[in-house]
């Protein structure tokens, strides 16, 4: 009753284009998004900025970039963690070094740099598919890791390997607290999904997704696999660039190698397993769901008032959060972001299915 | 397909109820308590030597609660949070516990150079200080730079150098270290990378050659590591290792027939789990003391009345009670509420915030006369922070385990200030260009 698109008809090319071609979607996404920027300053905590918000919205960009590579194109990568720290130090060292560039510029330049890396890790995918392809990145994750660990130009030549970041400005404005950083940061994610969205269900998107679907049929008719899996490799390999300087500036503030180790590329995988492979909206999803569900559960025996030792709220921490990922994995194997297209599906029948 | 729905929906408001606890506020505190928040790890691969530690931390401030009745009254309540050694689950924890009790966490103790590198950034802005008892940055000692950071009794800089000079002391002088040898197996980390800048400058000086053989987390895997020990053959291998990454050592060195006694833990990598399983292998292994070593003292005369005759401890068995890292949770309890106490006697005996715990840190006085009546006498030497010096006393020893137990086997050593303290300056001096920091002291009123 509610979402039902009875009446709405559409009269033009562009209305049957748009992003979001049912009203109720439409009001929704700018619903949210007022949430997003209004509502959420007025009662959030700083805990909820910095360990809920925050770290789930990075971690969404860069579950939209190996979706796009993944999901949408089909290339199976474990080399995200790497990428996101080639983001992270290429932003570090042009902070460090240009002090007085503009911070988005930071985050632009730390995407070209792990665009670049991204190509050229993406060559081996003209040759290589699956789970071959799989080994390779993950050869350039060790690679990368080894780079950022030993290289000492990389880190400022730091005696311990970690490097911190200073004070970051954006037009004379500092952004210091956590309601800044969040604001920032969600500004970053709401550009950076709407291109991504746009980039999907156009030509580029189409190429991926015929690449994705059979490489052989795609190239009989008429798309080239070196442009469709290199772009993919380059749009994919920016926007976890630009989200690993997001993570390593606005999340962290000082970071090692470590922090972008193979688990994190894991860490992502997963997100877009679970969220659900070849969707935008399963990429926010999924990085909640990994995000949130550990430290939601960690907090649980004393939201119930519980006392129970540490070390056995963290064992039932990591059970459980198994169980869960199994369990929805075997309700929904497509993902969350089938679930939601399911309940979609109801609305419009609700409340008299037939 | 009905059915489908239903758990996926069922599943989607559990879901919903489990992410709704996420913004839920802290349970109210008592006026009158001090909130000490605890980042423990009792799971995870560094569990062995993170439990006995947690275990000190929570048994001192028991004792405070159940003997004093709290600090000058002061209730002590703690919490613990379990970030098994990882950097962002320690942020996580940090950021959970730091606003509870009626004035917010006193301070953190990180047990972690990771966390401590993370939590350096925060400490300024949330007014929280540091402790880092032993660990952490070499160049935080500098408290007109690091004005939150705190690592009393001694950094890894000075944790190399009292290692040096012991062998420098077994080869009968400094001169006779030219031409030796000296390889640095370290965990792959910045808690690791610390003291290479210290061997790099001393070799510098002495004309020693030092090998530098990185391991990676969490260190189970060193064969690589070994074998390229047993083709160099260096005179001396220093271990700068955390949890299982030391006994693997041990263990490695035994397979490889590398002498134990030539091989010199830092304080982190001397402690009973260390050596335990590599059994009789491990006999002849050194390692720095953070000025303790094992046993029970003084002070377990009122553990055991106040605490485990009335089954209110926390280790398992009152003998893991005179082990390394269980001492040295007690130590680093003990410090903290001295602090806390110090900032009280200005501020007035009521709880403290982490600024005027911080101010009671830098003016931390602990004097000889003052340990005896805490019942850490023998254990430590006195400690006089001040904004210059945030370590607060430079000394160690070294211990070695003679397959049952660890006996100390040097006198006090004294790191030596004439070369730690210009590196100090100059790493302190870059830091704070980096982060356009004005160095300068804090002035708390």
């Amino acid at each position: 009753m509610l979402y039902r698109e009875v009446g709405q008809y559409k009269t033009s090319y562009e209305a049957d284009q748009a992003i979001f071609p049912i009203a109720q979607d439409r009001w929704f996404v700018v619903g949210l998004l007022a949430f997003g920027f209004l509502v959420v300053p007025l009662f959030a905590g700083q805990y909820f900025y910095t360990e809920v918000l925050i770290p789930v919205l990075i971690l969404s960009i860069a579950a939209i970039g190996l979706n796009i590579l993944t999901g949408y194109c089909g290339q199976l990568s474990l080399g995200s963690g790497g990428f996101m720290a080639v983001g992270a130090y290429a932003a570090y060292n042009l902070a460090l070094r240009l002090p007085q560039t503009n911070i988005i510029l930071v985050f632009l330049f730390a995407g070209v740099m792990a665009m670049l890396v991204g190509l050229l890790f993406g060559l081996p995918s003209l040759r290589i598919k699956g789970f071959y392809l799989a080994v390779a990145t993950l050869a350039s994750q060790f690679f990368l890791e080894w780079a950022f660990a030993r290289v000492k130009w990389f880190t400022n030549y730091a005696p311990s390997g970690s490097v911190a970041v200073s004070r970051i400005e954006l037009f004379g404005i500092p952004i210091d607290t956590p309601a800044k950083t969040y604001i920032f940061v969600l500004a970053m994610t709401v550009v950076l999904a709407l291109a991504a969205k746009n980039l999907v269900r156009g030509r580029l998107g189409r190429m991926w997704m015929a690449i994705r679907d059979m490489d052989i049929a795609a190239e009989i008719i008429g798309i080239r696999p070196l442009q469709a899996k290199l772009s993919a490799f380059a749009v994919s390999s920016f926007y976890i660039g630009v989200a690993g300087a997001l993570w390593g500036f606005l999340r962290l503030g000082s970071w090692e190698p470590l922090a972008f180790d193979v688990n994190r590329s894991f860490q992502v995988l997963f997100m877009i397993i679970i969220g659900g492979l070849g969707t935008i909206l399963g990429s926010f999803l999924g990085a909640a769901f990994i995000v949130l569900i550990p430290i939601s559960l960690n907090q649980l025996p004393a939201w119930l008032g519980i006392s129970m030792s540490t070390a056995a709220i963290s064992h039932i921490e990591f059970m459980l959060f198994g169980a869960i990922i199994v369990f929805f994995l075997i309700a929904e194997p497509h993902g969350l972001a089938r679930l939601w297209a399911i309940a979609k599906e109801k609305l419009r029948l609700w409340p008299f299915p037939y | 397909m009905i059915g489908k729905t239903l758990t996926a929906r069922h599943a989607g408001i559990a879901l919903a109820a489990l992410l709704g606890g996420l913004a839920m506020a802290a349970p109210a505190l008592a006026q009158n308590e001090q909130f000490i928040p605890m980042l423990v790890y009792r799971t995870g691969a560094y569990a062995p030597n993170g439990v006995p530690f947690a275990n000190g931390l929570a048994d001192y401030y028991n004792l405070v609660n159940e003997r004093d009745g709290g600090i000058n009254g002061v209730k002590i309540v703690f919490e613990e949070c379990d970030t098994g050694y990882a950097t962002d689950r320690g942020v996580e924890c940090y950021e959970r516990l730091k606003g509870k009790g009626p004035t917010g966490a006193a301070y953190v103790i990180p047990l972690s150079t990771g966390i401590t590198f993370a939590l350096t950034e925060k400490a300024p802005i949330d007014k929280i200080p540091i402790i880092s008892m032993g660990y952490g940055r070499s160049e935080s000692r500098d408290g007109s730079v690091f004005q939150w950071n705190f690592p009393l009794l001694g950094t890894y800089w000075t944790a190399a150098d009292i290692i040096l000079q012991f062998i420098a002391d077994q080869e009968r002088g400094w001169d006779k270290m030219k031409g030796k040898r000296i390889a640095l197996v370290y965990h792959d980390s910045p808690y690791g990378k610390e003291p290479i800048a210290l061997l790099q400058k001393r070799a510098q000086m002495h004309g020693f050659e030092t090998m530098f053989l990185p391991v990676t987390h969490p260190g189970v895997e060193q064969k690589a590591t070994w074998l390229q020990i047993r083709q160099n053959r260096p005179d001396y291998v220093l271990l700068w290792g955390w949890g299982v990454m030391n006994s693997t050592a041990i263990k490695e060195a035994v397979a490889v027939g590398y002498p134990r006694e030539k091989m010199y833990g830092v304080w982190w990598s001397g402690a009973e789990q260390d050596v335990r399983p590599a059994e009789e292998g491990a006999k002849g292994y050194n390692s720095a003391a953070l000025q303790h070593t094992a046993g029970q003292f003084q002070l377990h005369q009122d553990l055991k009345k106040y605490l485990y005759d009335k089954g209110k401890g926390y280790a398992a068995k009152w003998d893991e009670t005179g082990e390394i890292l269980y001492i040295r949770g007690l130590i680093n309890a003990m410090l903290g509420v001295e602090a806390i106490r110090t900032a009280q006697e200005k501020f007035g005996k009521k709880p403290m915030t982490g600024e005027q715990v911080r101010w009671g840190l830098e003016n931390l006085n602990v004097t000889a006369d003052r340990l005896k009546q805490l019942g850490f006498e023998n254990e430590l030497k006195p400690i006089k922070v001040s904004c210059e010096d945030h370590e607060g006393t430079r000394m160690g020893r070294i211990q070695t385990w003679d397959g049952k137990k660890w006996n100390v086997a040097s006198d006090w050593i004294t790191s030596d200030d004439s070369v730690i303290a210009p590196m100090v300056k100059e790493a302190a001096a870059k830091y704070a260009a980096e982060k356009n920091i004005t160095p300068g002291c804090l002035v708390t009123n």
